[in-house]
């Protein structure tokens, strides 16, 4: 009887060593993929029962999370959600944050590895977790401004600190609520995501990082002229012909100034000219010269064709490789296949005003762990030289007669030296254009680079132009943060 | 076998050293109550640490109730010194502790209900907990001599069968979540007769078994090295296994059938020492699970669940998919190596955590830490069990020490294997952690009758010594 009781222990023993390993598999060694599994909404949860960090502006709170009473223990809160929406972003129940809520969802939930001991220390003396809060670099007067002055226009305003590439305003329009997709219902969070993905004014766009992009129009002569001053082979005195029409070789394309006639008088026009007249011939004359890939490099020492991360992601701008000489021409006066974000146009403008260095921007300025020690704190950071001194102070010279006494003229503020350029681009035969306007103040000591991008003409079709619209938009926002 | 051991299983008192027990310390009693105590400890500080964790403060009013249980655990304890001085000590202290944290565990799922008063499961697992230890106590005083179980072989036979048949009763049958398993009066007090059917067949199998194991041992032809059974022998297996399968046809519980005649099939073994019977049983075993997995619906299910756990048809099924299985997955992986702590997890998220579902509850809130010493509590209970058998001085009682420990090894392992796949899942309660009256009651006349073996193993080598 005892050698059947032997084997009958051992079978028993077996039975619990399959339920000691079955078990050790599902929470050691599957712990990991059972959490990532996206029907797991205890994960979802664990994410919620955190009390999320907020984000502030100035020090006030512009999301925060207070005690909800429901499965998600704490309700995020966007305080003058759509004002701060580009920044922010939204955290659903369901999908994918967006925004600031999204790269810095570490942070912001207390799960970062620089927060280890914090937590830990919270845990041990009896705390519940919280999540560090984030200053952002946003300068609320800088930020109502760009609200007030954008109005109804689909677009975006985007302001940014020259010297450190701090981002001081950043609002794109049409926009939503933020607060509608933090509800704690996932039914709810799904129709209004839905109706806000069929919406034609596509709200889900940040427009001052992303969306579809524009081409930059006129405003990417400045990247053009940096080119030709940096090559050595130009001054702002080097003339050009200045016919009233030019056909580019081997087409039947045909570019005209966007006066209709000649820039300026004369047979010849001279570089400073026709930046300052915005003039589109003799700038594809110059680029179809400079040839694409001397814009290209020029344009990729500003930014172009690379990923920020601010930290939220943006969409790089783009000029493309290996254009043909018409395909140049017509790039040189930011036609063709170039596409910029207004944080990459406010990108140029601040790096003239900054001597010629690109600083990265960033829209953080600390993070600050519960107990208020600072986890991560702003440093400038330098994405390196774009031009020399000298061409930045050419060219502030240029972009200050552009405000003066050329295109750009609704700028103009009095008693502040402002220096802008002005865009009007085309998109199609008949479609509206896309309205411009990119520079910094004062020019003497730059304090704010500014970028207005406005799509949809305005609303006025192929009748608004970037001094119409985009320009008054800038001298708003520049005179509300200059008064301040 | 010897003499002296046939003479005891037909049925001859044995002597009693009575001058002894006044002589001899109860050393064995005296560890158990050191052993009661901690496990008490373990048990109130369960309870607490789910109030501070899921209410934030401390509630004595459960506390008291379950302090009072602990008064009737130490009421056996006494009894125990009276009646059974040499019981193994072991025993009652991992059923209390066990216990214990299963009423912290459905207590902690309350407080995410909601559920107070009446309401709560918890204060009804607490009732029904003393009820069960009173009726251990009454076990332990009552059968002085398991011996005495032997004479009743086939009256044990009867009354597991009129237990079986109980649920399908109309009037008081009652069918809960599919399977029909369950009597009832009214609204009140449904009751799992099959749970305590499960002793009364271990009793029956015992007796049985010892009384005819000769013939079905020695006679047979051999066949690939192994002797089989003549036919007519067979009968009683084919019973068994004709019970199992209506258990799965009629009362649609795959858990409690392979239970059953898992149970019947390691007794046969033991008594018989012949491995044909093994092998002959699970043929037909799984045979018929094969069957029913094709033709019962819910059957089928069970094995697709636990095939394909995470495909979207199965986790999405309306009825009888992988939502529960899958839920309870990921609580146990958020439970991770040393869990959430208790009343810190979402252990409610999951369908029935406090049942069915409670080692997932547990092993979320304990982690896998937890999970181990549970595991390890009942690995202990089970050993003291089969030692039981290795030193039992009759086959009657040998036989049903196995049977007994085995019965409750197998539970856990359907349940609990059920629960992290290493079979397909069935519905059985987890014993002394589950909410649930019937089991709570089987499982402490189960200790009871443990200990009164263990009693007499205890008992015999010292009688010889000290006569």
């Amino acid at each position: 009887m005892n050698r059947e009781l032997k084997r009958v222990t051992m079978v028993a023993l077996l039975m619990f060593l399959a339920l000691f390993v079955s078990s050790t598999v599902i929470q050691y060694a599957q712990a990991e993929n059972l959490a990532a599994d996206p029907r797991n909404s205890r994960t979802l949860y664990a994410s919620y029962s955190v009390e999320r960090g907020p984000i502030l502006v100035g020090g006030e709170p512009i999301a925060f999370s207070q005690p909800s009473g429901d499965d998600y223990k704490f309700q995020r809160v966007y305080s003058n959600g759509p004002l701060y929406g580009a920044v922010t972003g939204y955290i659903p129940v369901n999908g994918e944050a967006t925004g600031l809520e999204r790269s810095l969802n570490d942070e912001l939930s207390g799960r970062s590895s620089s927060q280890f001991f914090d937590s830990l220390n919270r845990l041990i003396s009896g705390q519940d977790p919280m999540g560090a809060s984030v200053e952002v670099a946003i300068d609320p007067v800088a930020q109502q401004a760009a609200w007030d002055a954008l109005g109804d226009y689909t677009g975006a305003v985007i302001v940014t600190e020259p010297s450190t590439g701090r981002i001081l305003a950043m609002v794109t329009k049409p926009t939503f609520d933020p607060n509608r997709m933090a509800v704690h219902n996932s039914e709810e969070v799904q129709v209004t995501y839905d109706a806000l993905l069929a919406d034609p004014g596509d709200p889900l766009f940040n427009r001052a990082t992303g969306g579809d992009m524009n081409p930059p129009g006129s405003t990417f002569k400045l990247v053009v002229v940096a080119a030709a001053l940096e090559s050595g082979q130009y001054t702002p005195d080097s003339t050009f012909p200045n016919p009233a029409s030019l056909t580019l070789p081997g087409t039947d394309a045909v570019v005209r100034n966007s006066g209709g006639g000649t820039c300026g008088g004369g047979a010849e026009v001279t570089l400073a000219d026709a930046l300052r007249l915005s003039c589109n011939i003799p700038m594809a004359e110059l680029g179809m010269q400079l040839g694409d890939t001397a814009i290209r490099e020029q344009a990729e020492k500003f930014g172009f064709n690379d990923e920020f991360a601010i930290p939220s992601a943006t969409e790089p701008s783009v000029y493309p490789r290996g254009l043909d000489e018409p395909q140049t021409g017509l790039s040189a006066f930011g036609q063709g296949d170039v596409r910029a974000t207004p944080m990459q146009m406010a990108m140029v403008s601040a790096a003239i005003a900054n001597g010629g260095i690109v600083m990265n921007p960033d829209l953080v300025d600390a993070i600050i762990a519960p107990d208020f020690t600072p986890i991560d704190e702003f440093q400038p950071s330098e994405y390196g030289r774009a031009i020399s001194e000298e061409t930045a102070s050419t060219m502030t010279r240029m972009m200050v007669n552009g405000v003066e006494t050329g295109a750009a003229s609704n700028a103009r503020i009095d008693g502040v030296s402002v220096a802008g350029k002005t865009g009007t681009a085309e998109n199609g035969e008949d479609d509206p254009y896309t309205l411009w306007f990119t520079g910094f103040a004062p020019a003497d000591d730059p304090q704010y680079a500014i970028t207005v991008l406005v799509e949809d003409g305005g609303g006025l079709g192929q009748e608004g132009y970037g001094n119409l619209i985009a320009a008054p938009i800038a001298k708003q926002v520049l005179e509300a943060v200059l008064n301040k | 076998m010897t003499d002296q051991n046939s003479a005891v299983a037909q049925g001859r008192p044995p002597a009693t050293g009575s001058v002894r027990r006044i002589r001899l310390p109860q050393k064995l009693r005296n560890l158990e109550l050191g052993l009661l105590i901690v496990a008490c400890v373990i048990n109130a500080g369960a309870i607490v640490l789910v109030q501070l964790g899921a209410l934030g403060r401390v509630d004595t009013q459960l506390v008291l109730l379950g302090a009072g249980l602990s008064v009737l655990v130490f009421g056996l304890h006494v009894a125990m010194r009276f009646v059974a001085r040499d019981a193994d000590p072991f025993l009652l202290p991992i059923a209390t502790v066990l216990n214990g944290l299963g009423i912290a565990m459905i207590y902690r799922i309350d407080i995410a209900n909601g559920d107070v008063g009446w309401e709560s499961a918890a204060v009804r697992q607490i009732v029904w907990s003393a009820i069960a230890i009173v009726a251990g106590i009454a076990t332990i005083l009552i059968i002085r001599n398991h011996r005495v179980l032997f004479r009743y072989t086939y009256l044990s036979g009867l009354i597991a069968i009129v237990l079986l048949l109980l649920p399908l009763l109309p009037g008081i049958g009652r069918e809960v979540s599919g399977a029909r398993v369950w009597i009832g009066f009214g609204d009140f007090a449904t009751f799992q007769p099959g749970e305590i059917a499960k002793i009364a067949l271990a009793v029956f199998f015992a007796g049985y078994l010892v009384r005819n194991r000769d013939s079905l041992s020695m006679v047979g032809r051999t066949f690939l090295g192994m002797r089989f059974p003549r036919a007519r022998d067979l009968g009683p297996l084919l019973v068994v296994w004709a019970l199992s399968m209506s258990v799965i046809v009629f009362q649609r519980d795959l858990g409690t059938a392979l239970l059953y005649f898992g149970l019947f099939l390691v007794m046969l073994y033991v008594a018989t020492s012949r491995l044909s019977w093994v092998v002959l049983g699970l043929a037909l075993f799984f045979g018929g699970a094969l069957v029913a997995s094709q033709t019962l619906d819910y059957v089928g299910n069970r094995f697709a669940n636990w095939l394909d756990p995470f495909s979207p048809e199965r986790f999405d099924a309306q009825y009888g998919g992988s939502y529960q299985l899958v839920q309870g997955l990921f609580g146990l992986a958020n439970g991770g190596l040393i869990g959430t702590g208790l009343g810190q997890g979402r252990p409610d998220l999951t369908p029935v955590p406090q049942s069915d579902y409670i080692i997932a509850s547990l092993g979320e809130e304990l982690g896998l830490a937890g999970v181990f010493a549970i595991l390890a509590l009942y690995l202990l209970f089970v050993a003291r069990g089969f030692r039981i058998g290795f030193a039992g001085q009759d086959d009657f009682g040998k036989l049903l020490g196995v049977g007994l420990a085995f019965v409750l090894a197998l539970q856990v392992f359907i349940v609990v294997g059920g629960v992290t796949r290493v079979i397909p899942l069935t519905g059985l309660t987890t014993p002394f952690l589950a909410a649930g009256g019937s089991s709570l009651v089987a499982n402490w006349i189960i200790v009871a009758l443990l200990l009164r073996l263990s009693d007499t193993v205890r008992n015999h080598p010292r009688l010889v010594i000290d006569g």
